[in-house]
């Protein structure tokens, strides 16, 4: 059993690798993203003069070092759609329906398949940030080493945020709602742009939101991970929106009692 | 080893410690006292109330006083560096803004910007010696390291005025940039760096002829050139750096000090204003008055460190070992 559940895990991680190799469209696409974030937009803010001490950071930082965590989080967030739109695609191919008759537990195969979509995440992520420090943002040397189980777990809760969105859409058209109603409102209304006492001078509402945002969580995580420290705060909401997501997903894919069932 | 050979060992060793602890003080202009922050982990101590509006601060050569230009009082008051107790007040003439120790330790001379002139004061009696007339609104002083030659820069006449410190008396002008604020000889007394906060530059000056060697300009990129307004300037023993506050635009320039290039611009606080070394030079740190926090930085990996909250408008700052 324990042979056949590995096997099963390096084939669906394997066949989403393969489907990454060949799509480089796709990961172009998905570096081109932040990288216009980061070479245009950040730029403009470059005149920005210094942004205001907060931690992790001990002193003035430029516009775009404070963004960068940020884009890194929009990598995976984006990530996280994009295994979600190929969930749907698969289940409107029908290859979904091979993987799904498996004797393996429904739940094995939900969480392979989001470990496929986390090691695809993670190796986005750190090209940008290669390409980020080619350009000049500075990161200590041990920050590369530190943020890889930041981005581990933000992937994961990004990801099994798109298997549970992949579990109510019924065809890929429906996925621009998507676009709308979660992945814009989970980016602007976060602290991956701007830092949220900066939201709260003009709105504390939308501040307060933006707070309980799992995805200002996943961008925090990761940018005290960046500086060799630890956001204990930040991971436990990461942590549980992940088991919350996960969960949710896994009953959403339940043919008897979730989503899968409704649509039949 | 015998007691007292091994005493003097620990004594020794505690006075090695004790040397390592440097302690920056900061003038809080708006809070009317004077924060200390051990350098360079940049922990804040703690503040002492020292007068009304305190700016211009500098230690005497033996590092035991601690001089705190107290401008709305009309005085230079003395300080213990070690008790903070107050030691002594200084004749200094009306609204003391800035003022140079002279390296001997003897004299002190002020730049009194409503009376237009210096007011040159005894350390040992406390008392005036003499006031040398120079042009509108005096703002920066220097002494070069032999204590020979003083200049003293005027905002309004836009001139350096060379004083000679044997007849305390000027030796001559040379015109600058407009508004120069801050000025500063290097060791070996060959030049003399002017900042011109209206122009944006710094002259360098050559001090036997006080004729312009070069003009330094500055360009930050994103930053408006009214947001570049030169102000503290410090060059380094060995001649190698200097470091100019350029402050609305919370930049510190790093320059050559050899060929007068600009190497790099230092992200700092808000209205960066005035500049310090550590004893040793390997860090330097400003005093940010709008954020009201001085950052340090570390001059051998060019890097600001730290950015450390102290009170509100922190002025000027000198740093003891």
């Amino acid at each position: 059993m324990m042979m056949h559940a590995l096997r099963a895990l390096i084939g669906i991680m394997s066949r989403e690798c393969l489907r990454f190799v060949h799509q480089r469209e796709r990961f172009i696409s998905a570096l081109v993203r932040p990288l216009l974030w980061l070479f245009i937009f950040a730029a403009g803010f470059r005149s920005t003069l210094g942004v205001a001490i907060i931690p992790p950071y001990e002193t003035y930082i430029l516009y775009e070092v404070y963004i960068t965590p940020g884009l890194l989080g929009m990598v995976q967030l984006f990530n996280g759609m994009q295994s979600s739109l190929s969930m749907v695609y698969d289940r409107e191919m029908g290859s979904m329906k091979t993987l799904l008759v498996s004797p393996l537990p429904r739940s094995f195969l939900l969480t392979s398949k989001l470990l496929a979509g986390v090691l695809i995440s993670v190796i986005q992520a750190i090209v940008f940030l290669l390409i980020a420090a080619a350009y000049g943002i500075e990161i200590p040397a041990i920050g590369f080493l530190t943020v890889l189980p930041a981005l581990i777990l933000s992937g994961l809760m990004l990801g099994a945020l798109g298997l549970l969105l992949s579990s109510f859409i019924k065809q890929l058209e429906n996925f621009a709602g998507v676009m709308n109603f979660v992945i814009f409102p989970m980016f602007f209304l976060s602290s991956a742009l701007y830092p949220l006492w900066r939201i709260k001078e003009s709105n504390p509402t939308l501040a307060l939101i933006a707070g309980y945002n799992p995805f200002t969580a996943a961008v925090e995580l990761i940018r005290f991970a960046l500086y060799g420290q630890f956001n204990l705060e930040a991971a436990l909401i990461t942590l549980f929106s992940l088991l919350f997501f996960l969960g949710m997903a896994i009953w959403g894919y339940n043919p008897s009692k979730g989503m899968m069932s409704r649509r039949s | 080893m015998n007691v007292r050979v091994f005493s003097m060992v620990i004594l020794l060793a505690s006075d090695q410690r004790a040397a390592l602890a440097e302690t920056a003080f900061v003038s809080l202009e708006k809070d009317h006292a004077v924060a200390m922050v051990q350098l360079p982990e940049g922990k804040l101590e703690g503040t002492f109330k020292v007068g009304q509006r305190p700016r211009g601060i500098a230690l005497s050569p033996d590092q035991q006083s601690l001089f705190v230009a107290v401008s709305d009082e009309d005085v230079i008051k003395v300080f213990d560096t070690k008790t903070h107790q107050l030691k002594g007040r200084l004749t200094s003439g009306k609204d003391p803004e800035t003022f140079v120790v002279d390296p001997r330790g003897e004299w002190l001379f002020a730049s009194n910007e409503n009376d237009n002139q210096i007011t040159v004061i005894d350390l040992k009696t406390f008392k005036k010696v003499k006031s040398i007339a120079v042009g509108i609104e005096p703002e920066g002083i220097a002494i070069s390291s032999d204590g020979a030659l003083i200049a003293s820069t005027s905002e309004t006449t836009n001139m350096v005025h060379w004083i000679d410190r044997k007849s305390l008396s000027i030796l001559d002008n040379t015109l600058v940039d407009p508004r120069p604020r801050a000025c500063a000889f290097t060791e070996d007394r060959q030049e003399l760096w002017v900042s011109s906060e209206m122009a944006g530059t710094v002259t360098v000056l050559d001090t036997t002829t006080h004729q312009m060697i070069t003009k330094i300009h500055f360009k930050i990129p994103g930053v408006t050139m009214e947001k570049i307004q030169p102000v503290g300037i410090q060059i380094d023993r060995k001649r190698q750096r200097a470091y100019v506050a350029l402050g609305p635009s919370n930049r510190v320039a790093v320059i050559d000090a050899k060929t007068y290039q600009v190497l790099d611009y230092l992200l700092v606080g808000q209205r960066v204003w005035q500049l310090a070394f550590t004893p040793d030079q390997h860090f330097l740190s400003t005093t940010n008055g709008i954020s009201n926090d001085i950052s340090i930085i570390d001059l051998e990996k060019r890097k600001v460190t730290k950015s450390i909250a102290v009170g509100q408008y922190p002025w000027g700052i000198a740093i003891a070992p």
